[in-house]
């Protein structure tokens, strides 16, 4: 359903600002949307002014600056610092993506606004409950499938057939096109999302699999695949480079093909 | 404020069109739906004009007296941008169809030239059609 604002419980309030220490010559005000589910209060923007010559020049730099110095009490996800988990995925400046390889250099404004993931249930500060996406992607059935006797070795496959997985496998489920996506906003219920319709597409243009045929039965549905609007947005932030509008595309694609 | 079952409260939603720096691609989206709702307005006028027209001539001298009016007119030229902005709108679309036009560089682009090509061929309907005298 469209809602265009926020639940009661969701409007964000504005909270407390902790200001640069004396002698801080560069200056930037990080606004952090911050949660505290023991209190039962609604979320708050905390303003946090940083002497970004202290810290590194990554988001996630700032935000450990400011766990470590100012405010121990910021609670994010964070693991590999170089992009390859997907744990610090969070909107930054209006946009969503890694904190850890996104420079606040990089953020236009004045300031750098930082919020969870969008339109998902938040469990503390910019830490979102992702349960629905990682259902939806175990929906797709995301490993191989096949009828044949299992080979003695591997299940081979030819050089050009492997070069059709490039700029799919490399997702990382770090969510942040499917949190990036109106339509998933919208139906997030029922309509799977940028992420699991890429990794969807991923397996059925493995040569290896076998079915094909079921995967795409599956997703032949008003919903689960047809939501897809080609707004863009998921292409536009993957901070992979992949871009799920594209095999999204590609699925619908296959579904005509195989009718006529 | 409602409750779960281990007696937290309700997690909040997270900001969404709240907090969204918009991409070029994703007005274009938004415009194309409202763009569908101005076709409807139009052919309701259409439907209008014709029921007017078939009501006498002092109905149709009221119909035409509304719709000549700036007001009007500028409902009019609103029109005439939905519709050329649908057909760009839907050749761009028949492009991604075929698998096409996914780069966002290439997504972007294509965005401005829909939005451009729908309001230059608006005014250009709108000044050969006061050249001709039929406004």
């Amino acid at each position: 359903m469209v809602q265009l604002s926020l639940p009661k419980n969701s409007r964000v309030q504005s909270g407390k600002h902790w200001p640069a220490p004396a002698g801080a010559k560069n200056v930037r005000s990080f606004k952090i949307y911050r949660y505290d589910p023991e209190t039962g209060m609604n979320p708050r923007w905390d303003t946090y002014d940083v002497d970004v010559d202290a810290c590194g020049p990554m988001v996630l730099d700032a935000l450990l600056y400011i766990k470590n110095t100012i405010d121990p009490t910021l609670a994010f996800r964070r693991s590999c610092r170089e992009g390859v988990c997907g744990s610090c995925a969070m909107n930054i400046g209006g946009r969503n993506t890694l904190a850890c390889t996104h420079g606040h250099g990089e953020v236009p404004g004045k300031g750098v606004t930082i919020s969870p993931l969008p339109h998902v249930p938040v469990v503390k500060d910019l830490i979102p409950d992702l349960t629905l996406f990682y259902a939806q992607y175990a929906s797709i059935e995301p490993w191989l499938h096949t009828t044949t006797p299992e080979p003695q070795k591997e299940w081979r496959q030819a050089p050009e057939d492997r070069e059709k997985l490039d700029g799919l496998y490399e997702c990382i489920l770090c969510a942040c096109c499917s949190t990036s996506c109106p339509s998933y906003w919208w139906n997030g219920e029922k309509y799977l999302g940028p992420a699991a319709l890429l990794h969807a597409y991923r397996w059925l243009i493995d040569s290896r699999d076998e079915a094909t045929g079921e995967r795409l039965d599956d997703l032949e549905d008003p919903f689960k695949l047809y939501r897809c609007h080609t707004i863009m947005n998921c292409a536009q932030v993957c901070p992979k480079g992949l871009n799920p509008a594209k095999a999204i595309a590609s699925i619908k694609k296959m579904l005509v093909e195989r009718v006529v | 404020m409602t409750e779960t079952s281990r007696g937290l409260p309700e997690r909040p939603l997270s900001p969404h069109l709240q907090v969204w720096r918009w991409h070029i691609t994703m007005a274009c989206s938004i415009l194309h739906r409202a763009s569908l709702f101005a076709l409807y307005v139009g052919v309701l006028l259409l439907a209008g004009w014709a029921l007017a027209l078939a009501s006498g001539p002092d109905h149709y001298a009221c119909y035409t007296g509304v719709i000549g009016s700036p007001l009007g007119k500028l409902v009019l030229f609103g029109i005439t941008v939905a519709v050329f902005y649908n057909v760009a709108y839907i050749v761009r679309q028949t492009f991604w169809d075929l698998g096409k036009g996914f780069e966002p560089k290439t997504a972007n682009l294509t965005g401005v030239v829909v939005i451009a090509f729908a309001i230059v061929a608006a005014v250009v309907t709108w000044i050969i059609a006061a050249a001709t005298g039929a406004i």
